[in-house]
């Protein structure tokens, strides 16, 4: 990840200067009005609070796991943070009533199937708009954006007469069919696209490069940081959807983690220990990608606000 | 010759736009249109379809349901960006300034961003379970009310409303910390030069200029508030009586559980609509007080 996205790298130097010790030069003269020197009590006091507001975050997924390994019994009387008897029982119910594991394989094959396609797409798409002039290129490219506009619930119903019509429902192809093009990406590309260059490929042509190579070998490793923003976006946005699969999807063979949970819910109305198990089976994998990844998904959410 | 090239340039155009072009045109274009058709007729998804015109319309306009799921929307929205905005942009100061740890903070803050949904209402509404959760063992601890949150209609939007700001409060903080980083330093010091004590210079630099990171969470958080869906129908199914039911959920209920898909259309695009105003609303008066550095 190049530097200009990195929020931390943005950071460092930037806040040294206006928090810590004013300049030398100015040293001679008295502390600048206005700027007490914090007293450790507030300091004290802000630490409290953000290790307070860090608690709330952080508690309900040690409180999710804490439920899932409780034996059920134990649960009707409330809560309790040391389990005494922990039992793997909550798991145990929970893969035989849901494939488990093939719906965990599905999220996440469904994420990233759906991004790369996004990622594909979506800078050829980049490409054209920017770089090649043909007659009606703006209206097209409003158009793209107008499909932007139209939210999810307002497809669903005749998308799903779509899907049931061409055979497609309770299958990947449903899944991830909304999800092939995003017009987000795109706009998001063509802006990152625009910014580079022109004298690059002007160079490259004089070279004999052609379009194809101009994109993959000059265009694309320029435009890194919005590929990678895009990608954050596609992969967050299939691993959250529900109401498309919760539509299109019958059979759990087929089913993504919030579907698959919130079928869970259904049948085990006071057995928390095992939604709460189907829970951690969710959380688990994406905090994984989320520990590895988490820098650049930062930056990438980051980017995206100051677009 | 020259026209050998434009036909070349046509397949690439073709070559470049076709991919992304097809599947938009497939699965947005001509379901947005054929939703429009849906929304003129009286349809339960099985049997033949009957126009009525624009009986659907008019029949959600005059219709009590209407006004209150928008009206759960709309309050929804209110307890929610207050809750967000303020947190998150407290957060971001706090974090932009030199703390120890404040990565693994921030970090921490971020993490129910990239949980799902599904994940963070499932477990919000154990741990706001009215018998035994555990924020109601909690308030009973130390002798407050225990709220029956989803069970209780008083509650149930509320609960929602919690819930969903927990999960999206990291993500205002990241916005908001952007924002701060792309203010420029010798603003700020300038303004400490002249004798602007921190309330001031938040007041009058920092704020003002952190307008456009506050004209985007605002922007998307009444867009996203507006479509809100997963959280209400996991958590409260829209229940108790329909007292958390919201637009989307709406949509939802009438084309699967009453076959009644043309009012449904029909509902989705008058949310489309009032979406369209409120953004369109809010870009018109961005020029009052969105300030581009």
């Amino acid at each position: 990840m190049p530097e200009s996205l990195s929020v931390e790298s943005h950071v460092e130097p930037h806040v040294e200067s206006h928090v810590a010790s004013p300049a030398p030069a100015r040293e001679a003269a008295p502390a600048a009005p206005g700027r007490p020197r914090k007293g450790p009590w507030l300091r004290l006091l802000t630490y409290a609070a953000v290790s307070l507001g860090a608690l709330v975050m952080l508690f309900p997924f040690l409180w999710t796991v804490i439920t899932s390994i409780t034996p059920e019994g134990s649960l009707a009387g409330g809560p309790t943070l040391f389990v005494e008897n922990p039992t793997t029982a909550a798991y145990r119910t929970l893969l035989e009533t849901l494939p488990m594991w093939r719906i965990l394989l599905n999220s996440l094959w469904i994420a990233v199937v759906s991004t790369l396609l996004q990622l594909v797409t979506g800078s050829m798409a980049a490409y054209g708009f920017a770089r090649l002039t043909f007659r009606g290129r703006n209206v097209v490219f409003a158009l793209y954006l107008a499909t932007l506009m139209v939210p999810m619930q307002v497809l669903v119903v005749p998308l799903f007469i779509e899907m049931t019509t061409l055979g497609l429902q309770d299958t990947y192809m449903a899944l991830l069919a909304p999800s092939i093009a995003s017009a987000f990406g795109v706009f998001l590309l063509k802006q990152a696209v625009e910014g580079v260059p022109r004298e690059l490929d002007e160079a490259a042509t004089i070279d004999g490069a052609g379009h194809l190579r101009i994109f993959a070998t000059i265009v694309l490793p320029l435009i890194r940081p919005a590929l990678a923003t895009v990608a954050v976006f596609a992969f967050m946005g299939s691993w959250n959807s529900f109401l498309w699969p919760l539509v299109v999807i019958r059979s759990p063979e087929f089913m993504t983690l919030p579907l698959g949970l919130s079928t869970l819910q259904g049948q085990f109305t006071t057995e928390w220990d095992v939604v709460m198990a189907g829970s951690v089976f969710s959380i688990v994998p994406i905090a994984i990608v989320y520990l590895l990844a988490q820098r650049h998904i930062i930056a990438g959410v980051a980017h995206s606000g100051l677009k | 010759m020259n026209r050998g090239r434009r036909w070349r340039n046509r397949g690439w155009v073709l070559f470049f736009l076709a991919p992304s072009a097809i599947p938009l045109v497939l699965f947005t274009v001509i379901p947005m249109v054929s939703s429009v058709w849906v929304s003129l007729h009286e349809w339960n998804l099985i049997s033949a379809m009957k126009w009525v015109g624009l009986d659907n319309y008019t029949h959600l306009l005059t219709d009590d349901q209407t006004r209150s799921v928008f009206l759960h929307s709309l309050l929804y929205c209110l307890g929610y960006l207050p809750l967000v905005f303020v947190g998150g942009l407290g957060l971001a100061l706090v974090l932009n300034q030199q703390l120890r740890g404040r990565s693994f903070f921030r970090a921490a803050y971020f993490l129910p961003v990239v949980t799902s949904w599904v994940v963070v209402a499932l477990v919000w509404k154990w741990l706001l379970n009215p018998t035994n959760g555990l924020v109601n063992t909690i308030l009973g601890a130390v002798g407050l009310p225990q709220p029956g949150w989803w069970t209780d209609p008083t509650w149930a939007l509320p609960a929602v409303i919690l819930s969903s700001a927990w999960k999206d409060l990291g993500f205002v903080m990241v916005i908001m910390l952007a924002g701060l980083q792309a203010i420029p330093s010798d603003v700020l010091e300038a303004a400490t030069v002249d004798g602007a004590g921190a309330w001031q210079r938040f007041r009058r630099i920092t704020f003002p200029l952190l307008s456009p990171s506050t004209f985007f969470v605002v922007i998307i958080s009444l867009i996203n508030g507006f479509q809100v869906f997963d959280q209400v129908y996991v958590m409260t199914g829209g229940g108790p009586q329909g007292a958390s039911q919201v637009v989307v959920g709406q949509v939802y209920d009438l084309t699967f559980r009453y076959g009644r898909a043309g009012e449904a259309s029909a509902l989705s695009w008058l949310l489309f609509g009032v979406i369209l105003i409120i953004t369109a609303v809010q870009i018109r008066g961005q020029k009052r007080w969105v300030h581009y550095a």
